[in-house]
């Protein structure tokens, strides 16, 4: 059901952990649901120069965590708030159509710290939130419900 | 390759030796049909007629209430509808518990888009319905009372022949699915006064594919397979000879060794979960020791999800199941976990294992050397545990 890109991203995570001096971290999903991603990045000079990743949830949302903060160091900032989960899912050889949402995830907490990353910078949250397309879905209206 | 260490017994057995030297010759020379009149086809009649002879001996049945099948799910399914459909004149009611497995279920589901009422029992954190909610949801038009034997997820058995007197006094047909139970546990279907139970050969070193039906003289219900005159015209379709044949010798063993079995089994799974719960930290065990399966221990591992937990320990050469969404192939977690009142978030990551009579205490010993490790492991990189240590949750 896992390409081997998935088992070797969930058996040796890259970048698993905190970063001290983090200046934007993001945090997405429930433990309801199931899955929790929780991003940390350094941005310096509009660059992602770091970023780590602590993630409660199945083999993909680990792997698709470990991916995306590979994808996303040394991108300008503009260029991780375009990240989308289809890269994330392409870099790992593909993932089952059950676990497309931990993809999305994964798109969902990068947006989420960019938005922390502005609010910290002084704008206001609503406005950082729509610039980084963050929104805060229910329960019943979330990717995973929608994908499967 | 590591060597498999296998604890997964509730979901499939491996065919034992002599289950498969005594199917082989109905895999090979003796092919015949058992409803043909020449030699080979008398040999495979036999076969079928001595296999019954031995389910029906493993549950106090008579021979010719025991009906052969596909397997555990369509006996279900077979009994269900048969007695919905031949009853609906009587009533539309039927009751059940909402922690039965979903072969049951979902026939339930399908019954109620039919018309039927269906009462769901709760049971307690043990896993087991109280006999008094049973009476009070028992109505004139209950028509079919089906309680599992003992459960897939938790291990928790009901008292079964209590449920079998309740049912006698109101007059109510009483299916068991005791896909769980045949092999594991001593039934005496006349005594339970169970009038209809479902049972699957796999689940006791028996071959996949093959099950059957135990349906009490005088129980008459509408027919799910219909075609040939197979089963005494009660199930359609050519015997799965060699399978059946397996599953007779494969419960016939069973029996003869079932207390030695269970006593081994069952020191192994109190080894576990005392192992397990001096050394893995803030874990939730929702199997017990009584009243339940000797085999099978559910342990909730807080703060991590219970799918990569499982492809962790597949790393380690151990097989084992999980009640998270993510094994379940649904969002939510188990409803058995659930319905014994597991918060959502700790239902997640549960870990079932299921020893069988060929586990050692090495191998139990091994699991939680590996559980240590792997539960750390997935505990750092869990934004949970790190809320926990933080005390910002409190489950």
């Amino acid at each position: 059901m896992y390409t081997e890109k998935v088992i070797d991203h969930f058996t040796n995570p890259r970048n698993v952990g905190e970063i001290e001096d983090a200046n934007a971290v993001g945090q997405v999903g429930n433990p309801a649901c199931g899955d929790i991603m929780k991003m940390y990045l350094k941005i310096e000079d509009n660059i992602v120069v770091d970023a780590k990743f602590k993630t409660f949830g199945c083999c993909a949302a680990i792997a698709t965590s470990s991916v995306a903060t590979v994808l996303i160091k040394g991108m300008t900032v503009e260029q991780a708030l375009q990240l989308k989960n289809k890269q994330v899912v392409e870099e790992l050889g593909g993932l089952p159509p059950q676990k497309l949402h931990c993809s999305v995830l994964a798109e969902e907490a990068i947006r989420k710290a960019i938005a922390d990353y502005y609010i910290r910078g002084g704008m206001a949250e609503a406005e950082a939130n729509e610039l980084c397309g963050v929104v805060e879905t229910a329960c019943d209206s979330c990717s995973a419900n929608v994908n499967a | 390759m590591t060597d498999i260490i296998y604890f997964d017994h509730a979901a499939t057995t491996p065919l034992s030796k002599e289950v498969l030297n005594e199917m082989m010759p109905y895999l090979t020379e003796n092919y015949g049909n058992a409803s043909s009149v020449y030699s080979i086809g008398r040999k495979a009649r036999e076969a079928v007629e001595s296999a019954r002879a031995k389910v029906a001996a493993a549950i106090g049945s008579k021979d010719k209430e025991i009906y052969f099948t596909a397997g555990g799910s369509e006996s279900d399914n077979a009994i269900i509808k048969g007695v919905a459909r031949s009853r609906r004149d009587k009533g539309n009611h039927i009751i059940t518990t909402n922690i039965e497995h979903p072969a049951v279920l979902e026939t339930c589901r399908q019954l109620e888009k039919d018309g039927f009422e269906v009462t769901y029992l709760p049971v307690d954190s043990n896993g087991i319905i109280s006999l008094d909610d049973l009476k009070a949801a028992i109505r004139p038009t209950t028509i079919l009372i089906t309680v599992m034997f003992a459960n897939n997820e938790v291990g928790s058995i009901q008292p079964i022949a209590e449920i079998g007197a309740i049912a006698k006094e109101n007059k109510i047909l009483f299916h068991t699915d005791a896909v769980q139970a045949v092999g594991n546990l001593r039934i005496d279907v006349k005594a339970m006064n169970i009038d209809l139970l479902s049972m699957s050969a796999h689940k006791f070193y028996g071959p996949k594919g093959v099950g059957a039906m135990y349906i009490r003289t005088g129980v008459v219900i509408d027919k799910l397979i219909t075609g040939g005159h197979q089963e005494r015209s009660r199930r359609a379709g050519t015997e799965n000879v060699a399978g059946i044949v397996g599953m007779g010798k494969a419960i016939e063993l069973a029996y003869e060794k079932l207390d030695e079995n269970t006593a081994k089994i069952s020191a192994l799974k109190a080894h576990y979960l005392e192992q397990v719960e001096k050394r893995v930290p803030h874990i939730r065990i929702n199997s017990q020791m009584e009243n339940c399966l000797a085999g099978t221990a559910n342990v909730s591992f807080k703060y991590i999800e219970g799918e990569s937990l499982l492809f962790m320990l597949d790393m380690k050469g151990i097989c084992a199941s999980s009640g998270s969404a993510c094994t379940s192939g649904s969002l939510d977690p188990s409803h058995v976990l659930l319905a014994i009142g597991v918060p959502v978030e700790i239902a997640h990551g549960s870990l079932r294992i299921s020893i069988g009579k060929n586990n050692t205490k090495e191998q139990i010993d091994y699991l939680v050397d590996a559980l240590c490790e792997v539960v750390e492991k997935l505990r750092k990189m869990s934004p949970l545990y790190e809320d926990f240590l933080n005390g910002k949750i409190s489950f």
